[in-house]
């Protein structure tokens, strides 16, 4: 196109009324078809548009204030659990620490008593073994003295004898 | 040096009506271009917009931001498509002239019909035109009346003088910035096609007055239609 243009242009327009009749009339033509076509559609779309964002931003809005009550009533009542589960943990660390007393205390009887039955037992037989013993050594030294010294006696007198000697022996240890 | 308008005079045997044929081309190609380009972007419209949408959308707004600077939303409304046809008709218009300009012969045919003072002009009258109409349809002629004699009655010549130095500035605003465009390309042009040398020197100059020249006819376009909104809010408001 360029090439076709050799030198100056120079506009060369008289005073052609034609051409303000022509623009009226195009622009008024380009404006009707525009509306009818163009603008039209496009303002209703944009106008939709509008309607439904500020749609979606009270739907949101909504939805947020009922995400906010839910997220409180949940912390509500997970701070509600976790009182009762601390409760529920006191609770049962008491009773196991009076549990545990409890059967201490009655652990600590037990022995006490085993052990007090224990030591009477020991003693008794203590008793009867010495107790034995000496009826053993007397009988055996009358046995003995009856033999050795051949020489009658009552068997009061030597008894009485034989138990001043064990005793006498006794004390001498 | 010499082109010339492709003048059809006496057009259907009345003496006083001639048409320049190329202007009338040129409003016809930008006319068919703003129609083509508005109804592309407009089809298929989405919800979630894209490609063209978004464009043209950005247009909208871009021209409801102008009304709104001017005047309340409630009366601005009625004026977006008048705004919008007139943005896009006189921003094509100045394009064409930049984009390409075309002879065939000695007869200019291609060129920006904004680069034409009656083109401007008549824009300039109907818009004019149309605040007296408004302003009248939306307050009443009484109301209208009283403006000419607000805020002080001496200042009614004055007010006269200004509705039509209004007319006439926002017209050959126009009209000399886009015809100051197409004689700087047209020069460059000359230069472009003198020789080899000249080509060289005439394509830089050439590509920044085109950019320039894009940039002066968004500009202007965006000017003219501030302008009718100023005008318009003058007549319909009812305080300024």
């Amino acid at each position: 196109m360029y090439g076709l243009t050799d030198n100056l242009i120079v506009q060369a327009s008289g005073f052609a009324f034609g051409d303000a009749i022509a623009q009226l009339f195009f622009f008024f033509i380009l404006l009707v078809l525009l509306r009818k076509f163009a603008w039209g559609p496009l303002m209703n779309m944009m106008k939709e548009r509008e309607d439904y964002i500020s749609g979606e931003i009270e739907t949101a809005e909504k939805s947020r204030e009922e995400a906010a009550r839910l997220q409180r009533e949940a912390s509500e009542e997970l701070k509600q659990t976790r009182q009762d589960a601390q409760k529920i943990i006191e609770d049962a660390r008491q009773t196991a620490t009076k549990q545990e007393k409890d059967i201490i205390a009655s652990a600590r009887d037990e022995s006490d008593r085993m052990k007090e039955s224990a030591r009477q037992e020991i003693e008794q037989e203590k008793e009867k073994a010495v107790q034995q013993l000496k009826d053993q050594v007397a009988s055996m030294s009358v046995m003995i003295a009856s033999k050795v010294i051949e020489k009658e006696l009552s068997e009061e007198d030597q008894k009485q004898l034989i138990e001043q000697y064990v005793n006498e022996q006794g004390e001498e240890r | 040096m010499d082109h010339e308008a492709p003048m059809w005079n006496e057009a259907f045997g009345i003496p006083w009506l001639s048409f320049n044929l190329s202007n009338v081309l040129m409003m016809f190609v930008a006319s068919l271009i703003v129609f083509i380009l508005c109804v592309a972007a407009t089809r298929n419209l989405q919800r979630r917009p894209k490609g063209m949408q978004n464009v043209i959308e950005w247009t909208v707004d871009f021209i409801k931001n102008i009304i709104g600077s001017n005047m309340d939303w409630r009366t601005g409304k009625l004026f977006l498509p008048l705004g919008l046809t007139l943005f896009l008709y006189i921003f094509v218009s100045n394009m064409l002239g930049v984009i390409v300009t075309g002879t065939v012969g000695h007869t200019l045919w291609w060129k920006s019909p904004t680069a034409d003072p009656l083109i401007t002009m008549t824009l300039a009258v109907m818009v004019v035109v149309l605040t007296h109409y408004y302003g009248i349809k939306l307050r009443g002629s009484k109301e209208y009346a009283k403006d000419y004699v607000r805020p002080l009655p001496f200042l009614l010549p004055f007010n006269i003088i200004e509705e039509f130095s209004n007319t006439l500035t926002l017209g050959l605003r126009l009209y000399g910035n886009i015809y100051a465009g197409e004689i700087l390309i047209s020069l460059l042009l000359g230069l472009a096609s003198s020789g080899f040398l000249g080509f060289l020197g005439a394509t830089v100059p050439m590509v920044a007055w085109m950019g320039f020249s894009t940039f002066i006819g968004f500009i202007q376009a965006f000017i003219f239609v501030m302008l009718t909104m100023v005008y318009m809010s003058h007549k319909v408001s009812e305080d300024h």
